[in-house]
């Protein structure tokens, strides 16, 4: 190691982290077994993949990392054409698509 | 729609269907290619700044096998070389993983069946991209059985998982930087919006993505990962209500 932290102490990073990860995973799926869960429970959970996954994307969307956290119009132009895309074929590799070519058309030109 | 089912038949609601658990593993990784493009360069980029903070290749394979979670391990590393306490980095990289929490409980209504061990090893390869593919399709296939689930599921995750070890292992090796210049960052986010667009099917998804995006633009000041902790909840809370709601105005 260069800065002074041991090998040790990374091992127990990585082992530790890596068991508590399993067990966030685990937690729900791993410990409910076949008990029913509650009607407002679930409702709640079919909301999971809308929820989360589009908040986990929109702050990278509106300050991206690549431009130092500045809102990027190409970068917020390529969102916005892979949503509406996505929303109007309902395909995943056609929004992709149409995410890249603007983002890499609007780069190329501005 | 899916159709009643014939003959022992899978039928399924869009492209494609799979009748054998192979097929369904072989679709799970079909679907999973897109990702690749993001995943690659990911994992060697997390190879080469993991050397470049000074940890060996063993340590490198050691985050990615037994840690198996992108966004986290570039958290430690970024800690750990900035010698914060160990207690630090591991709570805050906990913090960017607790998420997962609500993938695992999104997936108990679907493989509630399986058994202790099947369930040990999804949750072992639960990322952002088995649980968003997973999900997609179990939503777009309800007759699927848990066979097939198990099948595709695991089909996605020896395209999302297995690269990410083996490439990060190769970026340390290796130890060559990615060209800065490529638009590469972005990857994930059009990916992941990809996905999620077409699963937006009512104006009780709408809401849902609506305020959980909202939410963590406010709560982006916060650190790592609570934000989400905190809009995420949101969100999946405004489409229950709105799901009542519409159900409430369809009856009266």
């Amino acid at each position: 190691m260069t800065n002074g932290i041991s090998d040790l102490t990374i091992w127990v990073v990585i082992v530790v982290l890596g068991i508590g990860t399993f067990l966030i995973r685990w937690s729900f799926l791993g410990t409910l077994g076949n008990r029913k869960l509650p009607d407002w429970v679930l409702r709640m959970l079919r909301y999971t993949p809308v929820a989360v996954l589009p908040a986990l994307v929109a702050p990278l969307v509106v300050w991206p990392a690549a431009t130092g956290g500045q809102p990027d119009p190409a970068r917020m132009a390529a969102a916005t054409a892979t949503v509406a895309v996505g929303l109007w074929t309902k395909n995943m590799i056609l929004a992709i698509l149409a995410g890249a070519i603007t983002l890499f058309g609007l780069l190329y030109l501005l | 729609m899916p159709q009643p089912r014939t003959a022992g038949r899978q039928s399924l609601a869009d492209d494609g269907a799979p009748f054998t658990a192979g097929q369904a593993f072989r679709r799970g990784a079909i679907k999973s290619l897109p990702f690749l493009v993001v995943m690659i360069p990911f994992a060697l980029l997390f190879g080469v700044v993991a050397l470049e903070a000074g940890m060996d290749v063993a340590q490198v394979l050691g985050f990615s096998v037994l840690v198996l979670a992108g966004a986290s391990q570039f958290t430690a590393v970024q800690l750990l070389s900035d010698n914060a306490p160990v207690i630090i980095v591991i709570l805050s990289c906990l913090a960017v993983n607790l998420r997962m929490a609500m993938y695992s409980a999104s997936l108990v209504p679907w493989l509630r069946d399986a058994t202790a061990q099947q369930k040990a090893w999804v949750a072992y390869a639960l990322v952002d991209q088995s649980y968003a593919l997973a999900i997609q399709e179990y939503e777009a296939n309800p007759r699927m059985d848990l066979r097939h689930r198990l099948a595709f599921f695991a089909g996605v995750v020896s395209v999302v998982c297995l690269p990410w070890m083996v490439f990060s292992w190769l970026g340390a090796t290796v130890g060559r930087a990615i060209p800065q210049d490529i638009a590469l960052d972005f990857a994930m986010p059009i990916t992941f919006l990809a996905m999620i667009a077409p699963m937006l099917r009512t104006p009780a998804h709408l809401a849902a993505c609506f305020v959980a995006v909202a939410g963590s633009l406010a709560f982006a000041g916060l650190p790592s990962g609570l934000g989400l902790l905190i809009a995420s909840p949101l969100g999946m809370a405004t489409g229950a209500l709105v799901e009542v709601w519409s159900q409430r105005r369809a009856q009266a």
